[in-house]
């Protein structure tokens, strides 16, 4: 399920730690980036390549948030709704997304664009309210400016 | 105001880069440290500094590296990048804008605790900073300032950088421990075992702050009687109501009232009513504490603390039962669901918060309140629970008639008496 050139990199990844329990983090976050989310398959998968039990990985994996253990949209949009993005407009700000993408936070567009969450604190109150984009983060936007964010959206 | 040091060449385009870096005086920090200092020496530069994490904990630097005990032939050091206190972004404009200084932090630490490997655990949403270090760290590879023999001596050092996945808890240090060995980020009961003496794959391991590393390159190279001349350094982390939300650095003591007005003032020119002086694990203080200068002992005699300096302001206008709901369910969402004050006590508190947001408090609620933030304090492996009552104590004593009058306008109040037992079903809501 995996491609080789994963498989490489997460053996590479192996070797900086002396357990091999350490790289199961990176590893996930590793498949995630080739499939987008990380399958029961791929999991096995990981476990067989850092020797690990698959109940390993799945309770490892089941306790991150940004491990995405069911499928997500072809791009995940973050909305902050800590204190400082609260205070400055971040409930307009994720309602106007919720309303441009049709979706609640926590749900998938059913043409599987967009997954949207409403997340905690990203460490960018200087940016308030912000939200992250797949890797790029936004800030200060309007209500406006977000929904304009998410429908550029491919 | 003196100039700047942590945040002096943060927004140089070109200070990321090694070239701009060391143009700027970057490296001859740990030239001179490998040149002329001994290890034990530069341990006791940084304690003259009396520099303190600048993570929440507030412990002294020099006396957590004296700790780790010199003759393990196995130690780690781990820099804490996982920046999620709520309110906190100095770490990450440190690792954008500078990440050199941290790989001189980082190279200078090592050198001092004997350690030759680093693990950088980044939270995953730092994915510009995380480029940004990485960049640093291969270009530090190149100029011989990682590696094997750095700077033709026999000191060796490898830094790796790790990315988290989501959780809050794993900046907690042990449940980051856990998490770096690929486990549930749940933290670890201590004492006895401090992670200075039994930490990463239970081996001496050194845990600091990505500003407290930011420190160090400027006090070996400055020395430290320069170090508190100049305040020392602090950088607070301003959010909320403020014109131009910005990291300042200020002396260490600064006031919020100056720390507003670095930050363009106050939004509409309305006034403060409150302010966290040090994340939403702080007890937040109402405006008449604007002039108590925020430092570790005096925030401590007002039962908040200094935490990772994140002052988050809020003006006249700001619902404050709102505000302590929203932190209160944020730690409710992060609690790693291993100790039951924590776990249950998270899931009561916003029950009953979010009862009364919605018009449906009971007179009783606030005694109720009162008693869980009781049992949530000083029962748990972690800090996290303990993050909850000093939001709650600050609600039930200094905005109080906001929570009454919630209560008061309750559209259908309920008779029916409640009474806390532990064990007893959550209150319904």
């Amino acid at each position: 399920m995996l491609s080789e050139g994963a498989k490489r990199e997460i053996g590479a990844l192996r070797a900086r730690y002396p357990v091999a329990q350490s790289a199961l983090l990176p590893a996930l976050l590793r498949v995630q980036e080739e499939l987008g989310w990380v399958p029961p398959e791929a999991m096995a998968e990981v476990g067989r390549l850092l020797d690990l039990p698959v109940e390993v990985v799945a309770e490892v994996a089941s306790f991150y948030s940004l491990i995405f253990t069911e499928p997500v949209g072809r791009h995940v949009v973050q909305v902050c709704t800590n204190v400082s993005c609260l205070l400055s407009g971040a409930e307009a700000v994720r309602e106007r997304v919720e309303r441009e993408l049709g979706v609640r936070a926590g749900q998938t567009t059913p043409d599987r664009r967009v997954t949207l969450l409403a997340v905690e604190c990203l460490a960018a109150c200087d940016q308030a309210p912000c939200m992250l984009v797949d890797e790029r983060r936004y800030g200060p936007l309007t209500p406006e400016a977000a929904a304009r964010l998410v429908r550029e959206l491919d | 105001m003196p100039e700047p040091v942590l945040l002096r060449h943060v927004r140089e385009p070109d200070q990321a880069d090694i070239h701009g870096y060391e143009r700027r005086g970057g490296y001859t920090g740990l030239r001179r440290a490998l040149r002329e200092l001994s290890p034990e020496q530069v341990t006791d530069l940084v304690d003259r500094a009396q520099l303190r994490g600048r993570g929440g904990a507030g412990f002294p630097t020099g006396r957590k590296w004296k700790f780790v005990p010199k003759d393990a032939p196995v130690k780690y050091l781990v820099v804490n990048a996982d920046e999620g206190e709520p309110g906190t972004f100095k770490d990450r404009t440190l690792l954008e804008g500078d990440p050199h200084l941290l790989v001189e932090g980082i190279a200078l630490a090592a050198y001092a605790n004997g350690v030759r490997t680093a693990y950088v655990y980044m939270r995953r949403e730092f994915y510009q900073a995380r480029r940004q270090l990485e960049k640093a760290i291969a270009q530090a590879y190149e100029r011989g300032y990682l590696g094997q023999g750095i700077l033709g001596t026999d000191f060796s050092l490898d830094v790796y950088v790790h990315p988290g996945a989501g959780a809050y808890i794993a900046g907690e240090e042990t449940a980051l421990l856990e998490s770096l060995e690929g486990k549930r980020a749940m933290p670890r009961l201590k004492p006895p075992y401090f992670p200075a003496v039994m930490g990463l794959y239970n081996k001496p391991t050194v845990l600091n702050n990505v500003e407290t590393l930011c420190c160090v390159p400027w006090i070996i190279r400055e020395g430290p009687e320069w170090w508190l001349e100049q305040g020392p350094p602090q950088l607070y982390s301003v959010s909320g109501h403020v014109n131009s939300p910005q990291v300042v650095e200020a002396p260490l003591g600064t006031t919020a009232r100056e720390l507003i007005e670095r930050a363009g003032g106050m939004r509409g020119g309305r006034r403060v009513k409150a302010f966290y002086p040090g994340g939403t694990s702080s007890r937040p203080l109402p405006a008449r504490h604007l002039d108590v200068p925020l430092r570790h002992e005096e925030l401590a005699k007002l039962g908040s603390m200094l935490g990772s300096a994140a002052v988050i302001v809020m003006d006249e206008t700001t619902d404050m039962v709102k505000v302590i709901a929203r932190v209160c369910e944020f730690y409710r969402e992060e609690s790693c669901g291993k100790c039951t004050p924590c776990r249950e006590g998270t899931v009561w508190v916003t029950q009953i918060l979010d009862r009364i947001l919605h018009g449906r408090g009971r007179p009783e609620d606030l005694d109720l309140l009162a008693s869980l933030a009781r049992n949530m304090t000083g029962t748990c492996f972690c800090p996290l629970g303990e993050s909850v009552p000093p939001s709650l104590r600050a609600g039930l004593e200094d905005f109080r008639d906001e929570f009454e009058a919630y209560i008061r306008a309750a559209r259908e109040p309920v008779q029916m008496p409640v009474r806390l037992h532990l064990g007893a079903p959550a209150p319904g809501g």
